[in-house]
């Protein structure tokens, strides 16, 4: 780049497309943003119409393989019912969330805080992990009585631990100066926590979070699977297997569809809380120049 | 604020009395090290690495007790009477500059709003104070050391140490913030302990350069730059300074032999 071109470059941004190669960067630059949309919704158009073209092709019976229109009316239709399901599905999610949030990061703060109690109690949290929750759920339902809390105790059992694992690694990844410095100073026990753990572990415990996220909604659906009806109203897993009991496939697909949108939800807001939480000032967030 | 006082009829600050500091499986780290620190003094541990500067500067921050011997301070020792900077600015990024620079105070139990007007005097000081808002990953390395050095000097303490503060930096950038660290070192009148494995750096900074050698970790010479400060750039230039680098590099030289 010449001197003049570098004097030129506040002008330029006001005044753009000086020459070829500038427009041939910024046309490239447009395509590529446009891409970004166009091709994940033109993949999914060519599936949909694919599936419909196999369906109509080979005759194919709805109560084997809707075609994506009777999915699509279903969706429609039986939208009341479905709604409420997908209400009491998504209550029981972030519930178990919040709690397996509350619980993980807790724990995680009691452990770094006292040796002992991590000693004792870690080996078990590690089991409580380790241990299918479909093998567990059906005896937690024998034991607890509210059908509410079972699930959520089912959901919060496979959520907890990532964000556990991940607090106790940030809490512990602190700069070691940092940490003299404190010491240096002076600094509180809870001083340090407050002002130099807990900052410094924020990026790994986010981490932890956005899987949590996914893992809640999945101990939710699990949870509802072995549950069955009994007492509560019904989530969005038993509104799929009731009507796979009626050979209702096109509302199978319907409620797994809004299962599949709730987990991309919870996915983007949970990264959308990671972006605004750490984009002064973590290496994770920062916008790069390619 | 303290004026430093001639060399000669300084006071006595701390004393490292013959200090040994033994690690886990007998490696000698530092022998029979004594040093009479003394308030105004600006003082250069000077040596190859592994001759246990840096663990007698930890030794001096309390961060470490020492094997035998003892560390002593003239007067009781407060909270603010020491600040540290070392070799990575080791700032908190999730803080701006600011914040950063009043952690000392804060640590305390200050209030920003109670010392706001120190925070933005010693970010004048180090020339960051249209910074105070940034957060350091938005500054180059040699501006970090300068907040770095900032929050080590916000509570005008006695005694700062430095761990080879400026080792990872240019060398225009050096030059610069030695030139600074000395302004402002007058302008506070605090005591340096500085560590260093450059000469020159330790001949321009300080009035007394303390060199070390290693294996065992130990004091063989003191060299005494009796140079009247302020110094700037013609003494970075001088004969007198060339002169001065020679008797330190001669005495480096006396700490290199046993090993070579």
């Amino acid at each position: 780049m010449s001197v003049t071109e570098l004097n030129d470059q506040t002008a330029s941004a006001r005044a753009p497309t000086v020459d070829a190669e500038e427009a041939r960067r910024a046309r490239k630059r447009r395509i590529e943003k446009t891409a970004r949309w166009v091709l994940p919704l033109f993949v999914m158009v060519l599936m949909i119409w694919l599936w419909d073209r196999i369906v109509v092709w080979n005759d194919i019976p709805h109560f084997i393989l809707p075609s994506p229109a009777r999915v699509w009316n279903s969706l429609t239709g039986d939208w009341a019912i479905l709604w409420d399901s997908a209400l009491l599905t998504g209550r029981i999610t972030l519930l178990a969330l919040a709690i397996a949030v509350i619980g993980g990061a807790g724990l995680a703060i009691l452990f770094n805080q006292n040796k002992m109690v991590e000693l004792s109690l870690y080996p078990y949290a590690v089991i409580l992990q380790v241990t299918p929750v479909v093998a567990i759920a059906p005896l937690i339902f024998i034991y607890v009585e509210s059908k509410t809390v079972g699930m959520l105790l089912c959901a919060w059992i496979v959520a907890f631990f990532p964000v556990l694992s991940s607090t106790t690694l940030g809490l512990n990844s602190v700069d070691h100066n940092l940490r003299d410095l404190f010491r240096i100073y002076g600094a509180t026990r809870w001083q340090r926590l407050w002002m130099l753990q807990l900052p410094s572990a924020l990026p790994y415990f986010l981490g932890g979070l956005k899987i949590a996220g996914g893992l809640s909604l999945i101990g939710a659906v699990v949870a509802e699977l072995v549950a069955g009806t009994g007492g509560v109203g019904t989530g969005l897993a038993f509104r799929i297997q009731e009507a796979g009991y009626r050979l209702n496939i096109a509302r199978m697909f319907a409620a797994l569809a809004i299962v599949a949108a709730m987990g991309v939800f919870i996915f983007a807001a949970l990264s959308l809380l990671s972006h605004l939480l750490l984009r002064k000032w973590h290496e994770s967030a920062i916008k790069r120049e390619t | 604020m303290a004026k430093i006082a001639p060399f000669a009829e300084r006071q006595d600050l701390m004393r490292v009395d013959t200090v040994d500091k033994v690690f886990p499986g007998d490696v000698q780290a530092l022998r029979a090290m004594s040093l009479a620190v003394r308030e105004g003094d600006f003082i250069s541990l000077l040596g190859p690495s592994g001759c246990g500067k840096s663990t007698a500067l930890r030794l001096i921050a309390g961060l470490s007790a020492p094997t035998n011997g003892r560390i002593e301070w003239a007067k009781t020792r407060e909270k603010g009477d020491l600040g540290v900077v070392f070799q990575e600015p080791t700032l908190m990024p999730w803080a701006t500059v600011a914040q950063n620079v009043f952690l000392p105070f804060r640590l305390e139990g200050n209030s920003y709003a109670s010392v706001r007007d120190d925070i933005l005097q010693v970010l004048k000081l180090v020339g960051l104070d249209k910074f105070q808002n940034a957060y350091p990953r938005e500054l180059s390395g040699g501006m970090k050391m300068r907040v770095s050095i900032a929050r080590a000097m916000v509570t005008q303490p006695k005694l700062i140490l430095m761990d080879e503060p400026f080792a990872a930096l240019d060398e225009i950038t050096r030059f610069k913030l030695n030139n600074d660290l000395l302004e402002m070192q007058a302008r506070i009148g605090c005591t340096v302990i500085f560590v260093t494995h450059s000469v020159f750096e330790s001949v321009f900074l300080s009035d007394r350069i303390v060199v070390m050698a290693a294996r065992p970790g130990r004091v063989i010479k003191e060299v005494h730059v009796d140079a009247p400060y302020p110094r700037d750039e013609a003494f970075r230039t001088s004969a007198e300074y060339a002169a001065h680098c020679r008797a330190a590099s001669q005495a480096l030289e006396l700490a290199m032999e046993p090993a070579a």
